[in-house]
This record gives structure tokens, C-alpha cells and sequence, in this order.
């Protein structure tokens, strides 16, 4: 066995992992099953001299991990669904005043207090659409053990790079299942450094489309003002018209213009597939051996597994559709997806979706049969 | 330019306030306050939630940070932990602090975390219009008590006493020369301070309790002002609608929250991982002993 092969908890891989990436500040409120984030960074953080704070709820812990970040810090929370709900309005905040910030939603029936401990990937347009006004998001949904862990450290180069949160979305099972996993060497990371920014005067919102903020952090000398209302180049609020749909696009534009580095995806015998099977998290895991079974079976089919849910994969699922007429969408959830794959495939493609929200995650078998009918 | 002066960000004014509004007393006292402690603004932030008050950061020439209406304090944990060498102050208006914001309230109080907040009590919502706060005299009329409120109010300081806050105090904006002294003590604190300042909101309070304009407001403040002396002297039913000012509680010994998680927390934890690494260790070599 190598140095690094371990048997880990799912939460545990994300925990460490995010450790790895130098998340130096964790602020957050217990709730099953990410719980053990919290336990882990609680006993982990300040052996390294880091910071870990449990916090009165979670729109505190959510406050705390903003102002630490506008200090300077790697800040990450994690929670599941109650507690998602509570964060959206500072989830808002962070979007608004373009704080790097990592949000782990380990997701939980619902709604309300739900199956706190079943799981369910019902949070997908909640994650996407949940804090008010237009906002752009990611949001990793990683499916396997490797995947938490380098997902976690792309969550944060990702909000790093980008000035926004990012949210990593992934369900019970895989908070929970102890997993085989060979972590990678700390120093073979890839970790996203910006340059340190000079300011010029204090026009920290400045910028042409499809650049950063040019923000420095508090206490580096230049009195800065970060403001959830909506703020004009210098961040002073504003209801000018022009500024403030110039200040929307901006932010949206930030991140939309560079999708290729954002998306990433697995896709699994999809060369000549004739039905594409999309699926992600937990249903990924079904899919696929359900996807190999079907092989087997003479069946021509394809595992399409995101890894950026959000931007939802819309060009490279569009190519795909241009010669694959049949899909698949297999998530633990009444519905979510399928809308957005209803708007991303063409009329001439055949849509089914394989669903379920009573808490039992689907069987291989279950998408196998789904996929002999089709 | 007066000294402090500089820390004044004069080219976000105007500010939105009322002529006449409290705000800018209090505006001028923490501005002085800074100066008479000559802090270098860049070691300062200063952090508001939402409300008339809450715009306050907007006109301070330091870090400065505009949040969500309630949780300036929870922001404001962030900053002081991640920079407890830093100086983080909090702007709160009566309802951004004692409605929404409660909960976070008497946690930073606990926790005795090291946040000066400037607590601006003017009774009432001033920036939605004037709806009834925790905070509103019993029988006022406001927009949503039409009929006169049946709530009683909270008393801060007690409930910060209570909650374990180590300074407490208050004042009013009629005596801007107590109050910019009682600031300035209150940002040597190293705890958990608050001053609560008893100010005057007569577009959206006055007006509807036959106190139209400042002056009928701040008399009005005035005639409710004791000493902390004098209300200790009061009996329960003349202490009902009085307001003692001055320091009210002061605790120099508690320690601080970031203090005590850097100087006990951190040790613990780095003790521990090399009692861990050092029993590691002894465990390998025994079993190589063993081995050969
Ligand atoms: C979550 C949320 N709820 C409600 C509001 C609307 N709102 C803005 S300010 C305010 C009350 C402000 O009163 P107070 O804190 O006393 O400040 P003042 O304006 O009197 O200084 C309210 C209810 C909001 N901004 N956010
Ligand atoms: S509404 Fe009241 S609190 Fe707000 S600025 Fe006017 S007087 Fe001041
Ligand atoms: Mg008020």
C-alpha cells in the first residue's frame, strides 16, 4: 500500500482535501451529514494555526467565512439542506461583492428538516437559483472518491480565480461511505495563486468585460468599501441605471466568458453510443455499472457524468445531441435536470428521466431496465 | 483639515440621513474617537447591516464593510479572527441589532469576541419607513402600530450583561462631547463593548408622537437621560422610561475570544499533534525491533 492509500469517509476526503488547498478559515453550524467536516476542521484547523469557529447558525457561519475572506483568508462551510436554505442570502453577498468563498452542500431529503439522513440530490436549482436576483455560480457535483478530493481543491482554485462562491454538491451516500483512496502528494496540487494586485487609486470595481475585480484585501493600505448594495468602479453604492446594469454584466460576464476552463465532465463509451445516460453524484454511481451491463448486453450505450453541473454543460451536451437521439436523466430528485435537458436537447431528441425522492438511492439495475426500454 | 477629519471619506458624501438625523453625531464621535486614539485608519475596519445607521461605513475613510440587514456582527467574527490585531467596529441600528440581528447579538456577547459595537437606538425602522422595533417606548405609534405598541422594549444593557458582554454603556447624541468619550473607551476595550446611543429619528418616530422635529426629539431624549448614579437611586416604576447613561459594566479580565483561541486552542491542538506523531514513532521503531 502507498503512503497516501487510505480508507476514508467521504466527508473526511473533502475535509482534508480542502486542508490540502490551503483553506486556512472554517465557520460553520453542525447538521447530518456534514457534520464531520466540522468535527475534522474543528481538531485538523488549528494544529496548523488555522481558524475554526463553530458559529450561532448558518447565516453566521456563512458572515464569518465572508469577512475572513475580505481578511485575506481560504475560507470554506459546509452544511446540507436547512442550513443551504439559511445561507442564500449571504450567498447573495458573496456573489454581489465578488467573495472567493467554498460552500460544501452535502444534500438530504427534503423539504423542511426532510430525511436528515437519506439521500437525495433535490438541491440542483436551489444551488443554482436559490439567493434572489440574477447571479452566475458553479457548482462541482463530484460522484467519486478521487473526485471529492480534486474537486474540492478545483472548488477552490475556481473561486479563487473567478471572485465568486462556489458550491460543491454531493449527497449522504457520498459524505458518508468509507471509500478506498490514494491522495495525491500535497506538492503535486495544482493550486490557483493570484498575483497580488496593485490598485490604482480606489477603482477596485474597474475593469473591462470578462476581468476581475481589482480588489485588494482589508488592511493592505487602501481604505476599500465592499458593499452588498448594488456599487459603482469605486464599490460606492449606486441605483444609476447604466452602472448598474454595467455592474450585472460584469459580474456575470467574469465567469461566462471562459466556460471551457470551468466544465468539466467524464463521459464513459460514449463514442458510439446511441443512448446517452446523464447522470451525476451518487446516480452516477449506478449509471455506470448499469452503462457497462448494458454494453454487455449488445446495448449501445453512454455515461455523460458532470463534474460542473453549473454552468450546465450546454455546447459540449448540444455537439453530442447532433448525433445521439436518445437520453437518459437519472437523478434522485422529482425533476430538476430534465427541465434543463429539455431546453439543452432539440425537439428530435427522445427524452426520458429516471426519478425518485423517497430517500433510496436508484441500483444499477434500475437505470439498466430503464435503458433496455428505451 | 482637522485630524479627524481623516478619517472621514468625504467623496461619498452626502450622506442619505435626515436633516437633523442622530446619525451624524454619531458619525463625528466615532470619527473623533479615532483621532484622539490616532489610529492608522488601515488598521481599522468598520462593519454595518442594514438601516439608516447601517450606512454609515459608506463615510469613513478606513476599511469599510456594508452587509446584510442584522449580520454585520457575524462578518465582523470573521474579520476579528482572521485579523485579531486589527480594530473591528460595528455600526447597528436598534433593529438591525435586536430583531434580526439578536441571535448574533448576544453570541458575540458570549463569546467576548473583540468588536466595539456602536449600537444607534432611535427606537424605531427608520430606513423602511417607520415600523415598530424591539426597541420602540410601549404606546408609540408607528406604521405598524397604528393603535399603539403593546410590546415592551428590551433593555440592552441588561441583556448584554446578561449575555456576558465585558463593557457596556450608553449614551445619547444630545451630549456628543460624553459620547465621543465613552466611544473612545469603548475602542480601548479588548472584549466585546457596546455603547448603546440613544439618538433621534423624528421624520419616522417623532412625527407620528407629537415630536415633529429635532429639537422636540432630543428633548424628549434628554428628559428620559439619568445618570448611571441617579437611576440606581429609582424606584422599578420611575426606572420604566428612564434610560441611565455612562459606562454601565465594565469586565477588563475576561479574555478575549481570538486571544484565547490563538494562545490556548492552537497550543492545545500543536501539543497534541506532537504527542501523536511522537507515540507514531515509538510505534514504528518497536515494530522494526521486533522485526529484526
Ligand atoms: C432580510 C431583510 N429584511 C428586511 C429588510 C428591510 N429593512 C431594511 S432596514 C430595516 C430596519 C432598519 O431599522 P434599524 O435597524 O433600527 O435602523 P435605522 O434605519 O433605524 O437606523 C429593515 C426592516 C432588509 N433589508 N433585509
Ligand atoms: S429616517 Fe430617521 S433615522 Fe433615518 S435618516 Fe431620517 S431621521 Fe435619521
Ligand atoms: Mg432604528
Amino acid at each position: 500500500m502507498g503512503k497516501r492509500r487510505k480508507v476514508l469517509q467521504g466527508n473526511i476526503i473533502v475535509a482534508r482535501a480542502a486542508i490540502d488547498a490551503g483553506c486556512n478559515f472554517f465557520a460553520g453550524y453542525p447538521i447530518t451529514p456534514s457534520s464531520e467536516i466540522a468535527q475534522y476542521m474543528s481538531r485538523e484547523m488549528p494544529k496548523l494555526g488555522r481558524d475554526f469557529i463553530q458559529m450561532e447558525d448558518e447565516i453566521a457561519s456563512l458572515g464569518a467565512c465572508i469577512g475572513a475572506s475580505l481578511a485575506g483568508r481560504k475560507v470554506l462551510t459546509a452544511t446540507s439542506g436547512p442550513g443551504f436554505s439559511l445561507m442564500q442570502e449571504h450567498l447573495g453577498m458573496g456573489v454581489m461583492a465578488e467573495i472567493p468563498l467554498v460552500i460544501v452542500n452535502v444534500m438530504r431529503g427534503g423539504p423542511s428538516t426532510g430525511l436528515p439522513t437519506k439521500p437525495s440530490q433535490s438541491d440542483v436549482m436551489q444551488t443554482r437559483w436559490g439567493t434572489h436576483g440574477d447571479h452566475p455560480i458553479i457548482v462541482l457535483t463530484p460522484a467519486f472518491a478521487s473526485e471529492l478530493y480534486s474537486e474540492t481543491v478545483r472548488a477552490f482554485n475556481l473561486s479563487e480565480r473567478f471572485w465568486n462562491p462556489v458550491i460543491l454538491l454531493y449527497d449522504e451516500v457520498l459524505a458518508k461511505a468509507h471509500e478506498d483512496i490514494e491522495l495525491p502528494y500535497k506538492k503535486d496540487l495544482e493550486i490557483y495563486k493570484e498575483k497580488v494586485h496593485k490598485i490604482k487609486d480606489l477603482d477596485i470595481y474597474d475593469r473591462e468585460i470578462g476581468q476581475n475585480p481589482h480588489r485588494v484585501d482589508f488592511f493592505k493600505g487602501y481604505p476599500i468599501h465592499i458593499d452588498g448594495l448594488e456599487h459603482d468602479k469605486h464599490g460606492w453604492p449606486t441605483s444609476e441605471p447604466g452602472t448598474v446594469q454595467k455592474q450585472q454584466t460584469l459580474r456575470m460576464q467574469k465567469i461566462y466568458h471562459y466556460l471551457d476552463d470551468i466544465i468539466k465532465y467524464n463521459e464513459y463509451y460514449m463514442d458510439d453510443a446511441e443512448i446517452l445516460v446523464f447522470a451525476f453524484g451518487v446516480s452516477a454511481r449506478a449509471a455506470l455499472p448499469a452503462v457497462e451491463m448494458a454494453r454487455e448486453l449488445g446495448i449501445r450505450a453512454g455515461l455523460f457524468q458532470p463534474l460542473t453541473l453549473w454552468p450546465f454543460p450546454k455546447q459540449i451536451l448540444r455537439q453530442r445531441f447532433s448525433r445521439i437521439k436518445k437520453v437518459l436523466t437519472v437523478e434522485l430528485n422529482m425533476g430538476q435536470v430534465r427541465y434543463e435537458m429539455e431546453r439543452v436537447a432539440s425537439d428530435d431528441v427522445e427524452k426520458r428521466a429516471l426519478l425518485r425522492a423517497n430517500g433510496i438511492p436508484f441500483t444499477p439495475g434500475e437505470v439498466l431496465d430503464q435503458i433496455k426500454e428505451f | 483639515m482637522r485630524h479627524y477629519e481623516r478619517y472621514i471619506r468625504y467623496r461619498t458624501f452626502p450622506t442619505p440621513w435626515c436633516p437633523g438625523c442622530g446619525d451624524g453625531v454619531v458619525l463625528k464621535s466615532i470619527a473623533m474617537a479615532f483621532s484622539e486614539l490616532e489610529l492608522d485608519p488601515n488598521d481599522i475596519v468598520v462593519v454595518a447591516g442594514i438601516g439608516c445607521s447601517g450606512r454609515m461605513p459608506t463615510f469613513f475613510n478606513t476599511n469599510t464593510l456594508h452587509t446584510t440587514h442584522g449580520r454585520a456582527l457575524t462578518f465582523a467574527t470573521g474579520i476579528k479572527l482572521a485579523r485579531p490585531d486589527k480594530m473591528v467596529v460595528v455600526i447597528s441600528g436598534d433593529g438591525d441589532a435586536t430583531a434580526i440581528g439578536g441571535n448574533h447579538l448576544i453570541h458575540a456577547a458570549r463569546r467576548n469576541i473583540g468588536i466595539n459595537l456602536v449600537l444607534i437606538n432611535n427606537g424605531v425602522y427608520g430606513m423602511t419607513g417607520g415600523q415598530v422595533s424591539p426597541l420602540t417606548p410601549q404606546k408609540f405609534i408607528t406604521e405598524t402600530t397604528p393603535y399603539g405598541n403593546i410590546e415592551p422594549k428590551f433593555d440592552i444593557a441588561e441583556l448584554l450583561i446578561a449575555a456576558k458582554a465585558s463593557f457596556v454603556a450608553r449614551e445619547t447624541v444630545n451630549r456628543p462631547v460624553q459620547l465621543k468619550d465613552v466611544v473612545k473607551k469603548s475602542f480601548q476595550h479588548k472584549g466585546f463593548s457596546v455603547v448603546e446611543v440613544i439618538s433621534n429619528c423624528h421624520i419616522n418616530l417623532g412625527r407620528r408622537n407629537r415630536m415633529k422635529d429635532p429639537i422636540a426629539m432630543t428633548k424628549w431624549i434628554e428628559g428620559r437621560t439619568v445618570s448611571k448614579a441617579q437611576y440606581e437611586k429609582m424606584s422599578p416604576e420611575e426606572r420604566l422610561h428612564m434610560y441611565p447613561t455612562g459606562i454601565l459594566f465594565e469586565d477588563k479580565d475576561r479574555l478575549e475570544y481570538s486571544d484565547l483561541y490563538y494562545k490556548h486552542i492552537i497550543p492545545a491542538a500543536q501539543a497534541a499533534a506532537e504527542a501523536a506523531a511522537l507515540k507514531q514513532a515509538e510505534r514504528t521503531s518497536a515494530s522494526r525491533k521486533v522485526k529484526s
